[in-house]
């Protein structure tokens, strides 16, 4: 009988109550430690179809009679249309349609931030739609844009209330305090630039509009549409089998979308609408930047006493406010802390999410500070972040689930150790250091989220989801957990994905979500398919099911001899063995989280401020694992962009007009393969024993998390600067350094002068 | 205007106007959609092909400046060991920047048969990955070349 409890979600942080129908005979969760296919190296199922250059992203899709669209953009941060004609855009060759201001709820007279969208012309060729738009007519007013910070902040032009969040007594903790450190810390503003830019096609059917878009979230993207053309749900169709990246960005419709709709409606053909790179980077979200005031308070043993931290996160004209505050509040166990986040509305674009959004800026701030509260203390930084531990949750005491941060840091130890030898390198101008720093996040899934397993004759499965695979590998682990459940080798397990006409709902690929959510329904699915076939095999060889098993694609019987899966799904033909899995509930009254330390190695060039950061050392905790080869690369991929954020990247705005400066990819330095540093990886790789059937947590956010603090930190070791700004220019470590030698030399004045 | 050209092999004649870029006739006359477009200016290396084994950034080749110079895509490479290196190394991750990695992985092998570290770097810093499959790019690479490497 289905059961129906109430239980908590989360996505990135935020919580729901949510309801779930449970199934009475959940399955055991597998022993610990690499099965048959679980927890062993696979390659990816689709890795050929990509490689080869196979694979259809959306934008490469063609239909018959597609037309292109293409969109007028605000040029300005803030502004309002006088007036506007679209007609000598629309009277020419190959235009096909446009729309404006007040036909479209996505498109706007009045734009609160440069790339919002105005207006849209339909053509023939992307070529004729984008020199149609320089023939639309517009009059613009434009107006005085709020881009300054202090302005914002003294006018209170905030997008949400501010957050506070108070625990024991802050007064309290900062007086039983022997040492205190104080320091501002600035993250900035990064933009996603995943390789396949945001695009849609859409193409109406009678009533039904096919959508197909690089997402990652079909199941949103339906509803968004949906409820704009006022549609039943399931008429609208969202397809996306092959994804170019997302980081975050992809999780809605986009205003691309609304307008392909529209025009396709419009004009009775399929429309494309694409972002171009430069439109990509203004207009399709940011990491936004923050300003984080932070003191820490710690008796002489190093026990935290107080945690104070205000965030000014500068979210643009829209978005939300990320957990900006959540280490503060998570990460150490502390009796009192208070924290403060402003999310600042300004006429910037806005923000999204963007891997770990909120803890990435606040890990870094956090963790740079326990390092010069370390250096004050004269206390090992490794040996502080053991000493403040938080064996519960210190948000409610609620016990967390499951918790390999200790062993994490275990095993951490000889690569920090590394230290003595890593200084020793020193050369010249080039100063070597090592720095470390600890990782929490969300990443434990949830309902709902389904799948469906069909087994054939020949004894082939094939899972059916309607979830997506942004490039993470997801329907490789679907493949191997199904095949695992059924007793298959991986190769002979399909899965399909990516539409939402084809299989049931699914989980927002974000949040690093979609294994620990998805994994558990196609397991169960997979189950109830292999439930049958025992049951039966029972009856077609009189033996009792109690003895009968999967493994290596037969049925085996506990009391001798087995047989070929075939040769019972063989029986009937082209009929097939059909089974359904949904997601249970998360474990009551615990929190999830996933964990990880990394080891950063740097060399700075003390003279012309340059940083490479040469070896990073990275263990996590995500519960089981179940591709190790794919959570080594989500690992590495992580980081690479924790380095590009650290180093190198930054979105630039004009600080008077509010335009984005770096609009290209020669603009805006993302790593190459030349930036890359040894990484070095490992996973615990031990279940969440009270986390679903499976014990796995999601790995897309954790690795990029720590990074960015750890390479600061090790900058410390290796110069004594305290970098507080990212990214860590030449000039940002040349100011640091600097700054370093002032502090050194004050003391020497002091010593020095006649009493 | 006709142009003529040379694809995987294949020779091809068609109508393209002054200004069509390699690119778009790959991808919109001819359907040879493995070459990608991510940036469409030149500094990303998704749309890498070959003109007579040299990797060249397709966006931003007119196609009338092709001339007589083969052209090799990664169509033309699917049976290149390199192909299953890169699945075997887990070098793909999105994989919408991986066929232009293979190709110009590709000309860096039937130049170099065993580049060095420092030589795989110095060629494939022109091929962007957001997703960050560099190191795996790497092995698949020295994979292909210990075992004898390129064409």
């Amino acid at each position: 009988m289905a059961r129906l409890i109430k239980t908590e979600k989360e996505v990135e942080g935020r919580y729901s109550e949510q309801w779930v129908v449970v199934e009475e005979d959940a399955l055991e969760q597998w022993p610990e430690g690499p099965l048959r296919t679980v927890g062993r190296p696979a390659t990816r199922v689709d890795g050929l179809a990509r490689a080869r250059g196979e694979a259809r992203y959306t934008q490469d899709i063609q239909l018959p009679g597609m037309l292109h669209a293409a969109v007028l953009r605000s040029p300005h941060a803030r502004a309002r249309v006088k007036q506007i004609d679209l007609t000598p855009a629309s009277e020419l060759a190959g235009v096909r349609g446009a729309v404006g201001p007040g036909e479209l709820d996505v498109l706007t007279d009045e734009p609160n931030y440069e790339g919002e969208a105005v207006a849209a012309v339909v053509a023939d060729t992307a070529d004729h739609a984008r020199a149609a738009l320089e023939e639309i007519s517009i009059e613009w007013e434009v107006l005085e844009p709020l881009l300054d910070v202090d302005q914002a902040l003294a006018r209170e032009s905030f997008l949400s209330d501010p957050k506070l969040y108070e625990r024991g007594d802050i007064e309290r903790g900062f007086a039983e305090a022997d040492v205190v450190v104080e320091a501002e810390y600035r993250t900035q503003s990064v933009l996603h630039n995943a390789l396949e830019t945001h695009q849609t096609i859409c193409e109406w059917e009678g009533e039904t509009v096919n959508v197909y878009t690089s997402t990652q979230w079909l199941w949103g993207v339906r509803d968004e549409v949906a409820a704009a053309f006022d549609l039943p749900k399931d008429k609208v169709r969202v397809i996306c089998r092959f994804m170019g990246g997302g980081f975050g960005a992809k999780g809605s419709a986009g205003d691309y979308t609304m307008i392909a709709a529209e025009l396709a409606r419009r004009t009775g053909r399929p429309v494309h609408c694409r972002l171009d790179r430069r439109e990509e980077n203004v207009n399709s979200g940011n990491r936004n930047p923050t300003i984080q005031k932070l003191r820490l308070g710690a008796r002489s043993d190093g026990i935290l006493t107080a945690l104070s931290a205000d965030y000014v996160c500068l979210l643009g004209w829209d978005g939300w406010l990320p957990p900006t505050a959540g280490p503060v509040q998570m990460l150490y166990a502390c009796d009192n802390v208070r924290t403060v986040e402003y999310g600042v509305r300004l006429n910037s674009p806005p923000m999204d999410a963007f891997r770990a959004p909120g803890f990435v800026e606040g890990t870094f701030g956090l963790e740079c500070a326990l390092d010069e509260l370390a250096a004050k203390l004269d206390l090992d930084p490794l040996e502080l972040r053991r000493r403040n531990h938080a064996d519960h949750d210190p948000l409610d005491e609620r016990p967390f689930s499951g918790k390999q941060l200790m062993e994490c840091y275990r095993r951490a130890e000889p690569h920090w150790e590394r230290r003595h030898e890593v200084h020793a390198r020193a050369d010249g101008p080039w100063k070597h250091g090592v720095g470390i720093a600890t990782q929490l996040w969300y990443g434990g899934g949830g309902p709902p989220s389904y799948a469906w397993v069909r087994l054939a004759g020949d004894g082939t499965a094939t899972v059916l989801t309607a979830m997506q695979d942004i490039g993470t590998g997801t329907r490789t682990a679907m493949a191997q957990i199904a095949a695992e459940e059924l007793g298959l080798p991986v190769e002979r397990v399909t899965v399909e994905l990516g539409d939402t006409a084809h299989g049931p709902y699914a989980v927002v690929s974000g949040g690093s979500s979609t294994t620990p959510s998805m994994g558990p329904a196609v397991r169960a699915a997979a189950g109830d398919v292999a439930r049958q076939i025992r049951e039966i095999a029972a009856q077609r060889f009189d033996v009792e099911e109690r003895v009968l098993s999967l493994a290596e694609g037969k049925v085996i019987n506990a009391d001798g001899g087995s047989w070929l899966l075939e040769e019972i799904t063989g029986l009937l033909e082209d009929g097939q063995i059909l089974g359904k899995g949904a997601r249970g509930p998360n474990p009551a009254g615990m929190r999830v989280m996933t964990y990880g330390i990394q080891v950063a190695e740097v060399a700075v060039d003390v003279e012309t401020g340059e940083v490479v950061v040469e070896r990073i050392y990275a263990v996590h905790d995500i519960g089981r694992v179940i591709n190790p080869l794919g959570a080594e690369s989500q690992i590495e991929g992580g980081i690479i962009q924790a380095i590009g954020h650290s180093l190198s990247e930054q979105r630039l705005l004009d600080p008077r007009s509010g335009k984005v400066l770096t609009r290209t990819l020669d603009a805006y330095k993302l790593p190459t393969i030349a930036d890359v540093p040894e990484i070095v990886s490992e996973l615990v790789d031990v279940p969440d024993a009270h986390l679903t059937n499976l014990g796995s947590k999601g790995l897309g956010e954790p690795p990029i998390v720590p990074t960015a603090a750890a390479i600061a930190n090790a900058i410390r070791d290796a110069t004594g600067a305290d970098v507080r700004s990212l990214p860590i220019t030449r000039e940002e470590m040349l100011g640091a350094l600097h700054e370093a030698d002032e502090r050194r030399r004050v003391p020497e004045r002091v010593g020095a002068a006649p009493a | 205007m006709v142009v003529e050209l040379t694809i995987n092999g294949n020779a091809y004649e068609l109508e393209a106007p002054v200004g069509r870029t390699l690119a778009e006739v790959l991808r919109l006359d001819l359907g040879l959609t493995g070459t990608k477009i991510a940036c469409g200016e030149g500094h990303c290396g998704a749309c890498t092909v070959q003109l007579d084994g040299v990797p060249v950034l397709s966006c931003i080749t007119l196609v009338h400046t092709v001339g007589d110079r083969e052209v090799t895509t990664i169509e033309g490479l699917r049976e290149h060991p390199l192909v299953e290196a890169f699945v075997e190394a887990d070098a793909t991750q999105c994989g919408f920047c991986t066929p232009g990695q293979i190709v110009t992985a590709s000309a860096l092998l039937a130049a170099n048969a065993s580049p060095s570290d420092d030589e795989i770097r110095h060629a494939m810093a022109g091929n962007l990955c957001r997703c960050g499959t560099y190191p795996k790019i790497e092995r698949a690479i020295h994979t292909v070349a210990g075992d004898g490497g390129g064409s």
